[in-house]
């Protein structure tokens, strides 16, 4: 336990990449391989249950730190974090570590697994207690984030990846492979992700994928048009289909297998050779029309998706690069030549596959589903950087996001890259909102109000339209959570209601109705552009704007 | 019996002996608990505070009003109100004012801590009937660490640092912190600079015969100081300036109670945080409370509220007293009203 607490200090006390690898690879290199197989699930934030309930554990650490349940849910809002919160309220340790507390695989097992298993509240207090009266402020506050279940220290995967890679003396890349989909539980798994040798050759284990970068500078500064392969960029799902031995595994960016959301092109894969791997976009798309984002997430939510949602909403895997062929990992290839084999495994172009235009509404027409699953993502052909900025301007009315350039000749590399690839996205629909209710933000902004729900217009009413945190400066921040604290109405637990006084410039990139909203509409990626400190609340926009922008949308679309 | 000292647009007053404590206006006559800019403003006619504390006063206020000082202990009588002043250990000539009149007596502390310093006198607890406490820090999350922890932490990381050929730069208040600081640490390890504003109250420290480990002062137009090896203590408001370019490589780290959040640690971005207060934590305003016997208690600064709510609970009779003083506030951007940097001008607005 104390060498993970160390860890997890190290980590958090540091912003520099190389210091983290670093404190991963000292760990790792030293810990035994059941703390470290325990550590590693930890680490990539593998979720399970709370081994016990918070508000259980507010009451007894309030009891037990002598303190009324207000000052304990103050405290708490003020810190914004209620492992660290009850850690710090507690007297401090009056005795010695045991040996539970050791080791971190003892600790999980004796006091989280005993925590689970515990007959009653009587038997999880007797435990909980215990742990309090032996660990020190900051080896408690690891504990509670394993009790309960949320010990993000800011350390992705491939970071991790890096780290054990070190420590093996193997490639990052074999490394991230081999920690992809499957889960590292016991000492011996730890010791075989350690291993020098490949020793499952023919598994499903998808590849890192690469991430683009947003495209910061202007798109001729990226050199000769002619090094550049241009595509749209779809409003999908980022998934890797792996189609090895008898099987194929349908893999989301966040490495999750989807086989079971998405069994129709899971069945359709069976038609690749074995030794298939292909990067691409899932996509819901009905009657030749593009269906909205919001489809496509109650398709992926699903664990078993019903012959009605099938048919209601299907689904399309657009590929856009092959990463394996017979078997052979083609990624150090360059891209035009990934490009060219994968034209002739998905020879269907997307676009010939749609009607650009207004989204879909009433009940499916029948037959209008081809079944065909794969298609090959366009490739958008110019000569010049205006043809393209042309062309992306038509982005909203084709219901694509923007466009992604590639270089022609990148390898298909890990993490992101920055460099080979970009997403060269357009300007997002934007509208003046009021500020309605706020919470207090958690981890890096604990204690400043940082959650902001924004209002329009509805006649004399203003109603909320969406939820947003980033886009103001640190500075600003403090400064809004100065005005929210003084102008609250009501607090209702961590979110406070406030008199509506500040006006910010909302962002989002997209708009749909909603039944299941208030305002009738739902707004996607909502962000805060910038405080109009300009404007007052009757200056900010309407319902009605949004709408129009709904409206906009479908009808330039109808037209293109 | 009308109370000895009440709360009005300018201060603290006390209508018997015609003075204010820690005045935001300019007022006749203003006994100071401490130079900091929220307790000192300038242009108050006439000025009282504890001996120790006269040159950082002096140098806070500017003007050439007059400063009379009293020792620790000794007591004045003003319009026959009895007035002494008590070692408050927050920093160098901080007060706890205490003040009787017709079998009734109130002690306002200012800001206070109860830690060993050995840069100013410790904490002396004065039995009252009234208590006027600060709360910066009255939230039970408040524990301090133990100073010999902190400064065997901040040590070890300067000499980290210096093993990687890093400058250790620590941004502290220049008054009371910087020097706290200095203190605690091992002048063995490297240099020690310090930045003008910090320089100066580190000469009225020692000319009131405070020890502090030997700390030169950054020459201007320098290129290049301390080849990698120094440590520098600057005022929070030289984070990210230009100032800090002679070092090189530096690694940055900022030295306040606020340090003790993993939130706010992160928020403000340094490398390091570390936890040295000025201020009593929780336990340490509970244990202050209690030495006085006070039944009632007045809470300002930070968390007045809660804690007066905490003491109505256990039987005081407590409120929260609406005043001016802002201590060291956690969301601040390091311009901190106990920062030198500070406009000392407000109290005329
Ligand atoms: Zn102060
Ligand atoms: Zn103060």
């Amino acid at each position: 336990m104390k060498q993970f607490t160390d860890l997890y200090w190290r980590l958090d006390g540091t912003t520099s990449t190389n210091e983290k690898v670093a404190a991963l690879r000292d760990y790792f290199a030293a810990a035994p391989h059941d703390d470290a197989a325990v550590a590693l699930g930890v680490l990539s934030g593998g979720r399970h249950g709370r081994a016990v309930s918070l508000t259980l554990l507010r009451q007894w650490a309030a009891d037990a730190a002598g303190l009324p349940a207000w000052l304990l849910e103050e405290s708490y809002a003020h810190v914004g974090d209620l492992a660290e919160t009850i850690a710090l309220v507690l007297p401090p340790p009056a005795e010695e570590a045991g040996d539970s507390e050791s080791s971190l695989a003892a600790c999980m097992q004796s006091t989280v697994q005993a925590l689970r298993q515990a007959a009653d509240d009587d038997a999880k207090r007797a435990i909980v207690e215990a742990v309090w009266r032996r660990l020190a402020a900051r080896e408690r506050i690891v504990w509670h984030k394993l009790l309960t279940g949320g010990c993000r220290v800011g350390v992705s995967k491939t970071l991790v990846a890096r780290a054990l890679a070190e420590v093996a003396g193997l490639e990052p890349a074999v490394m991230a492979h081999r920690l992809m989909g499957r889960p590292i539980e016991t000492a011996a798994q730890f010791a075989t992700l350690l291993c020098p040798d490949e020793t499952e050759a023919d598994s499903q284990r998808p590849y890192p994928f690469f991430l683009a970068s947003p495209l910061d500078a202007d798109a001729p500064s990226l050199g000769d048009v002619a090094e550049w392969q241009a595509e749209w960029k779809w409003d999908g799902m980022r998934a890797q289909l792996v189609r090895r031995g008898d099987e194929a595994a349908l893999w989301s960016r966040g490495e999750e297998l989807m086989n079971e959301a998405f069994p129709e092109i899971v069945t359709a894969a069976a038609a690749f050779p074995a030794g298939t791997v292909l990067d691409g976009e899932l996509l819901a798309v009905r009657d030749r029309r593009l269906l909205p984002f919001a489809s496509l997430s109650r398709r992926a939510s699903r664990r078993r998706v019903t012959k009605q949602v099938l048919a209601e909403i299907p689904c399309v895997f657009v590929a856009y690069d092959l990463l394996e062929a017979e078997g052979e990992d083609l990624r150090s290839e360059p891209l035009a030549h990934r490009r060219a084999l994968l034209e002739r495994m998905v020879p269907h172009p997307f676009d010939k596959a749609i009607d650009t235009g207004a989204s879909v509404s009433g009940p499916p027409a029948d037959g209008h589903d081809s079944g065909q699953r794969f298609f090959l993502s366009p490739c958008i052909t110019a000569d010049s950087w205006d043809t393209l900025a042309a062309a992306r301007a038509t982005s909203r009315q084709r219901g694509v996001e923007g466009l992604m350039l590639k270089r022609k000749a990148s390898p298909y590399a890990v993490g992101r890259t920055r460099g080979d690839w970009w997403k060269w996205k357009i300007e997002p629909l934007e509208i003046d909102a009021v500020l309605l209710y706020a919470q207090a933000g958690h981890g890096r902004r604990a204690g400043l109000h940082t959650d902001y729900t924004l209002g329009v217009w509805q006649g004399d009413r203003l109603v909320p339209v969406a939820k947003a945190y980033s886009g103001l400066s640190d500075a600003e921040i403090v400064e809004v959570d100065r005005i929210v604290r003084a102008t609250t109405l009501e607090k209702h637990g961590p979110v406070r209601v406030v008199q509506p006084t500040l006006v910010f410039q909302l962002s989002f990139e997209g708009v749909s109705r909603s039944t299941r909203h208030k305002s009738g509409v739902a707004v996607r990626f909502p962000r805060i552009a910038r405080w109009r400190r300009d404007k007052e609340p009757q200056d900010a926009g309407h319902l009605a704007d949004i709408e129009r922008m709904i409206e906009m949308a479908s009808s330039a679309g109808a037209t293109a | 019996m009308p109370d000895l000292l009440e709360l009005t647009p300018a201060g603290l007053y006390c209508p018997r002996g015609d003075f204010y404590i820690d005045p935001w206006r300019r007022v006749g006559r203003a006994i100071i608990t401490h130079a900091h800019a929220d307790h000192a403003r300038a242009g108050s006619d006439r000025y009282l505070c504890a001996a120790p504390g006269k040159l950082v006063l002096r140098t806070r206020i500017g003007s050439s009003a007059p400063i009379d000082t009293l020792p620790y202990g000794e007591s004045l009588s003003i319009n026959g109100v009895e007035v002494s002043l008590h070692p408050a250990g927050h920093v160098l000539g901080s007060a706890q004012v205490r003040v009787s009149h017709g079998g009734q007596t109130w002690v306002v502390t200012g800001d206070y801590k109860l830690e060993a310093d050995p840069t100013c006198a410790a904490f002396e607890p004065v039995r009252c009937d009234v208590f006027v406490t600060e709360s910066t820090f009255g939230l039970p999350v408040y524990r301090w660490p133990d100073p010999a922890s902190v400064a065997a932490e901040i040590n070890a990381w300067w000499r980290a640092n210096r093993d990687a050929g890093r400058s250790s730069v620590i941004f502290a208040y220049a008054l009371g912190k910087a020097q706290r600081v200095a203190a605690l640490l091992d002048p063995s390890i490297g240099p020690i600079v310090a930045h003008g504003a910090v320089m100066k109250m580190v000469e009225h420290y020692r000319a009131s015969g405070v020890r502090l480990p030997p700390i030169d002062r950054v020459p201007p137009r320098a290129r290049r100081v301390g080849d990698g090896r120094a440590m520098v203590l600057a005022p929070p408001s030289a984070a990210g300036s230009r100032w800090l370019r002679v070092f090189g490589e530096t690694s940055e780290a900022m030295a306040s109670g606020w340090m003790m959040l993993r939130g706010v640690r992160r928020r403000r971005g340094f490398d390091r945080g570390f936890v040295v207060s000025d201020h009593a934590d929780f336990p340490g305003l509970m244990q202050a409370i209690a030495a006085t016997g006070a039944r009632r208690v007045l809470a300002t600064h930070g968390f007045a509220d809660s804690l007066a709510r905490l003491l109505r609970e256990r039987g005081l009779d407590a409120a929260a007293l609406a005043t001016k003083f802002t201590g060291e506030t956690v969301g601040d951007s390091g311009d901190d009203d106990d920062d030198e940097s500070t406009s000392v001008d407000e109290g005329a607005a």
